[in-house]
């Protein structure tokens, strides 16, 4: 049996072109058939997780039942009482099976966990925010099977964008009228098409043709050298590209499907500061630290009065967050690195904010400083996309 | 005071700046409201009104304006 990475070859992208025909047709006569959805996500993930890589498959379904369990009971849980402890235990273990996953590389010498599968560091998302929902009862009427579906949901399900329950559901159980699904149909292809040139040529020609050339050079001069320069724009350039083809490629099929998955990026490096920059690179996983960790930390920092001022708490907790998110990533100093500077970016940014503020006029603003701050940003960001790439790694600690 | 003036001057000590003439104004976008002044708001609806708004209620597209706010405090209520 073959087994296809999403979105990677051309045979892929003709079986999702055959699997939608007939939802698209269903759609366009506003009909939905939740059991031919189910029937191609299953297609979809057995073409992905089947074959050689059938371990993952195992690893997948077993992943999905057991946060299938553990989200089912907290809501029946949830229904009687609201202890705290119940909780910070639902969402630990919740995040369990990503944590052994992320720590066995470590132990075992880069070996990898028997659990692992593409994909389960963006389900934990969805997970977790699922429990803190029922939490704050926000999310009243879960429903296990439902659950699934939206864990499950194939176009997404490697790599994100990562969507929300509530969210989801409205557009699950919708049938958009003729005129917007045809504009979302429109909107599918271009995405689609605009995946194409990003993934398959820019991408392709960033990461597979000038990386390596960049790279072995840079490799073969000890220390800083134009070629490291140059790794550090080319890389950047590759992530970008790269990512942001494949998220394309998940909106615009989703689109397909009637559901309006969210954007992950919105032109990123014509941020004018990195607290924008955020806003606009990898837009689903930021905010759903922004929500989901960064604003409840606040709220309790403020509430328990651990922190004197405000801006004590948003400090501490900007550099918790990225922390946070640098560990999500990896286990390596590099990723943790990574988001720790980019803690400390957002404190200056508020700093320097604060700064501006107190000094109204003072300080010039015009189309010079926009364009400025535009280059400082997207240089501060390359030089960290470098750190996260793990380059340096292998420049300074495996010659 | 009546919810309208209680969240215009909660707006006015997070802000510090009079939103009163701006009710329509995008609060996200002028930059006058952020995360960290999002929990503040929160936080002070909860000890001024007595308004219970988890974190995950809050939808910023649904909160964004000072008008939203007054609908959105004077609808829980």
């Amino acid at each position: 049996m073959v087994s296809l990475t999403p979105y990677e070859n051309p045979s892929y992208f003709l079986m999702l072109f055959v699997a939608l025909l007939p939802i698209v047709i269903g759609l366009l006569a506003g009909r939905k058939f939740h059991w031919y959805e189910t029937l191609v996500s299953f297609f979809f993930l057995l073409m992905t997780f089947g074959g050689p890589k059938w371990h993952q498959g195992l690893a997948l379904i077993g992943y999905l039942v057991f946060e299938m369990i553990l989200v089912t009971l907290y809501d029946r849980y949830r229904k009687q009482k609201n202890d705290t402890w119940v909780f910070v235990l639902a969402v630990l273990l919740a995040i369990a099976p990503l944590v052994v996953v992320k720590m066995t590389p470590l132990l075992a010498h880069g070996g990898n966990a028997i659990i692992g599968f593409l994909g389960i560091s963006y389900l934990t998302f969805k997970a977790v925010q699922t429990v803190m929902e029922l939490r704050d009862g926000t999310l009243k009427d879960y429903n296990p099977w439902f659950f699934l579906q939206f864990m499950a949901f194939f176009p997404s399900i490697s790599s994100g964008p990562i969507d929300r329950y509530r969210r989801f559901r409205n557009d699950y159980e919708k049938v958009p009228d003729r005129d917007k699904y045809l504009g979302m149909l429109q909107k599918g292809v271009h995405y689609i098409f605009l995946g194409f040139v990003y993934k398959f040529m820019l991408s392709y020609f960033f990461g597979t043709f000038l990386l390596p050339r960049f790279e072995k050079t840079a490799m073969a001069t000890p220390g800083l050298s134009w070629a490291l320069v140059g790794v550090t724009y080319i890389y950047s350039m590759y992530l970008f590209f790269d990512f942001a083809g494949y998220s394309l490629f998940a909106v615009g099929t989703s689109y397909f499907m009637g559901i309006e998955t969210p954007m992950n990026f919105k032109k990123p490096f014509l941020a004018h500061n990195i607290k924008e920059f955020w806003n606009r690179w990898h837009i689903t996983l930021s905010f759903w630290f922004r929500d989901f960790i960064y604003m409840r930390l606040v709220f309790f920092f403020m509430k328990k009065k651990v922190f004197k001022s405000p801006k004590t708490t948003a400090n501490v907790t900007y550099i918790l967050n990225m922390g946070l998110m640098g560990f999500w990533h990896g286990l390596t100093w590099y990723y943790i690195l990574y988001g720790f500077i980019h803690g400390f970016a957002l404190v200056a940014n508020d700093w320097w904010i604060a700064v501006k503020k107190k000094h109204p006029g003072r300080i010039p603003h015009n189309k010079f400083t926009e364009a400025f701050a535009i280059f400082m940003t997207f240089n501060f960001v390359c030089f960290t996309f470098l750190i996260f790439s793990g380059f340096l790694d292998k420049l300074l600690f495996a010659r | 005071m009546d919810t309208k003036e209680t969240v215009l001057s909660i707006l006015q000590d997070l802000t510090g700046t009079d939103v009163s003439d701006a009710m329509d104004d995008n609060l996200f976008d002028s930059g006058l409201l952020d995360s960290m002044g999002t929990v503040q708001l929160l936080l002070q609806l909860q000890g001024q009104l007595g308004i219970d708004v988890p974190v995950s209620e809050f939808e910023r597209t649904e909160w964004d304006t000072p008008n939203k706010i007054i609908a959105k405090a004077e609808s829980m209520k």
